[in-house]
């Protein structure tokens, strides 16, 4: 689905990282760790097209990223759902609007009314679907973006950091909701410096530990 | 749908993507008032020197004028000479001398009205009207300094081509003002919309990040800057008509400025203005569009 071979990226004259590999294969769950700095939301912004890598082939869904135009990006985008720790809403449009946007965008938003309900009952956010987005707390914030990510049921889903803000029991049913998704068979990729939490999802999934540090990309021990 | 069909139509829910709010929405609506309204002017200006153009160059090009200059005692033969001349040469309609009256007229601008025209030795004029092909300048010019030596033919060919030509160029420059007005109205349009597009930078991220496409984005900007350039247009081109409407009548005292206006089917004209408006505003803002998100990504 997502293949990074021999990927390396430079920003500014410095080098992130350099000779990384690595593989999302369709039902693979996989946490990205590492210290701040490191370059996890660098590495996942490579793998759902927002940044080129200046050395290595990136390949999303068999394409080469270097070899995309914006709209083959676009279109790639739309089978990948993307959690930013930030969220990233439009706050002048309410929750359900900002749930439907991946459907609003790809002219398909007549089935945002059949699948909104149950997803905002999924996440737990029923109440909350004509609130604007800073009226809703962060933990609501990042349940509604999770909703966002897999309304147009990607086969990828991407979460950065996602958890950062919030506090534990909100982190607990979060992580549940990115099980239940890879139990349906996504691939699942979260970026996160929260090693409970990993230890919680592992005993939930079967998840593979990454480590990126000094530029490289290790298999994480036992300790966790 | 095509582009233009989503235009008109639109996307309610694309549409409120973008917020409404902001400065460029009233300076784009003012901004296109302004320039239909003076577009307006200058369409009446050029379709106004167009007339006033056509009519010099046909009533000119038909008529020319015959000077007799001779002796009192002979001005009268000279005249009958002439006349008979005239009234054997091949393209000539009509002939006729003015009669004294029609000459004090003439003089009366320069003169006053109280020019003792008997005691003066003045030429007597014969309008000359021409039919079909016109005369032979040159073969009429022969003959009459063969009969009527006193005879000076005036083709109006001398001043005739300056005053087309001046009328011309004042059409001209009409049509270039309205080429610049579009060119302006561009302009403005794009600074708007770069501004617009600036303003909405995290929109535009978010729109991204959810799988929009180029054309998707611009899409949003160019249907609202269209209808904003449309909308101000119309009001202004209204305006415009309204102005040119209550313009006092055209007479004889001020012919051209008071012509300044529309007659019968040109009215319809500044009708064409908001749409070549909203058409200006579509190719600006997507051009704009579309280069700012090259820039971004």
């Amino acid at each position: 689905m997502i293949e990074l071979e021999r990927v390396a990226y430079t920003y500014g004259g410095a080098e992130l990282f350099a000779d990384l590999s690595m593989t999302l294969a369709p039902g693979s769950f996989h946490f990205l760790t590492g210290p701040s700095g490191a370059g996890k939301t660098t590495l996942l912004k490579l793998c759902y097209g927002e940044l080129i890598a200046t050395a290595g082939m990136v390949r999303i869904f068999g394409q080469n990223t270097r070899e995309m135009d914006r709209d083959q990006i676009a279109l790639a985008r739309r089978r990948i759902g993307v959690v930013h720790q930030d969220c990233q809403f439009l706050d002048h449009l309410p929750m359900a609007e900002n749930v439907a946007l991946p459907l609003t965008v790809s002219g398909r938003q007549e089935e945002a009314d059949e699948y909104l309900e149950d997803l905002l009952g999924w996440v737990g956010l029923s109440g909350q679907a004509s609130q604007l987005p800073p009226q809703l707390s962060g933990g609501e914030r990042q349940r509604a973006a999770l909703a966002r990510a897999v309304i147009m049921s990607p086969e990828v889903v991407i979460a950065d950091e996602p958890t950062g803000n919030i506090d534990w029991e909100m982190s607990q049913r979060l992580l549940t909701l990115l099980v239940e998704l890879n139990k349906m068979g996504k691939a699942v990729l979260v970026a996160t410096h929260d090693l409970n939490l990993i230890r919680a999802a592992k005993t939930q999934v079967s998840a593979r530990v990454l480590r990126l540090r000094g530029g490289q990309l290790q298999a994480a021990g036992a300790e966790l | 749908m095509s582009d233009w069909t989503s235009v008109l139509v639109g996307d309610p829910r694309a549409d409120r993507m973008v917020p409404k709010t902001g400065f460029t929405v009233q300076l784009t609506v003012f901004s296109a008032a302004a320039m239909a309204f003076l577009a307006v002017f200058a369409l009446a200006l050029s379709l106004a020197t167009e007339r006033l153009a056509d009519r010099w160059s046909a009533e000119l090009a038909r008529t020319s004028t015959l000077r007799i200059s001779a002796p009192q005692d002979q001005i009268t033969a000279q005249t009958e000479a002439a006349l008979r001349v005239l009234q054997t040469t091949p393209g000539v309609g009509s002939a006729r001398a003015l009669s004294d009256e029609e000459q004090i007229a003439l003089l009366e601008p320069w003169f006053g009205p109280d020019l003792p025209v008997a005691s003066l030795p003045i030429p007597r004029l014969i309008e000359i009207v021409e039919v079909g092909d016109g005369f032979d300048a040159t073969g009429l010019r022969a003959r009459l300094q063969a009969e009527v030596p006193g005879a000076v033919l005036d083709d109006h060919t001398r001043w005739r081509a300056p005053l087309v030509a001046a009328a011309d160029r004042l059409r001209a420059l009409g049509f270039l003002s309205l080429a610049l007005i579009g060119g302006a109205t561009g302009a403005m349009i794009t600074l708007a919309a770069q501004a617009a597009l600036s303003a909405n930078a995290q929109v535009i991220r978010v729109m991204r990040l959810v799988g929009a496409t180029d054309a998707f984005i611009a899409g949003a900007f160019v249907r609202r800057f269209t209808l904003r350039a449309f909308t101000g247009s119309a009001f202004g081109a209204l305006a415009g008509a309204a102005g040119i409407f209550f313009l006092p009548e055209a007479d004889v005292a001020g012919g051209f400025l008071t012509g300044l206006g529309f007659e019968g089917l040109h009215w319809l004209w500044p009708l064409a203005i908001p749409p070549l408006a909203g058409a200006v505003a579509y190719v600006a803002t997507r051009a704009a569009a579309f280069r700012r998100l090259k820039e971004q990504s």
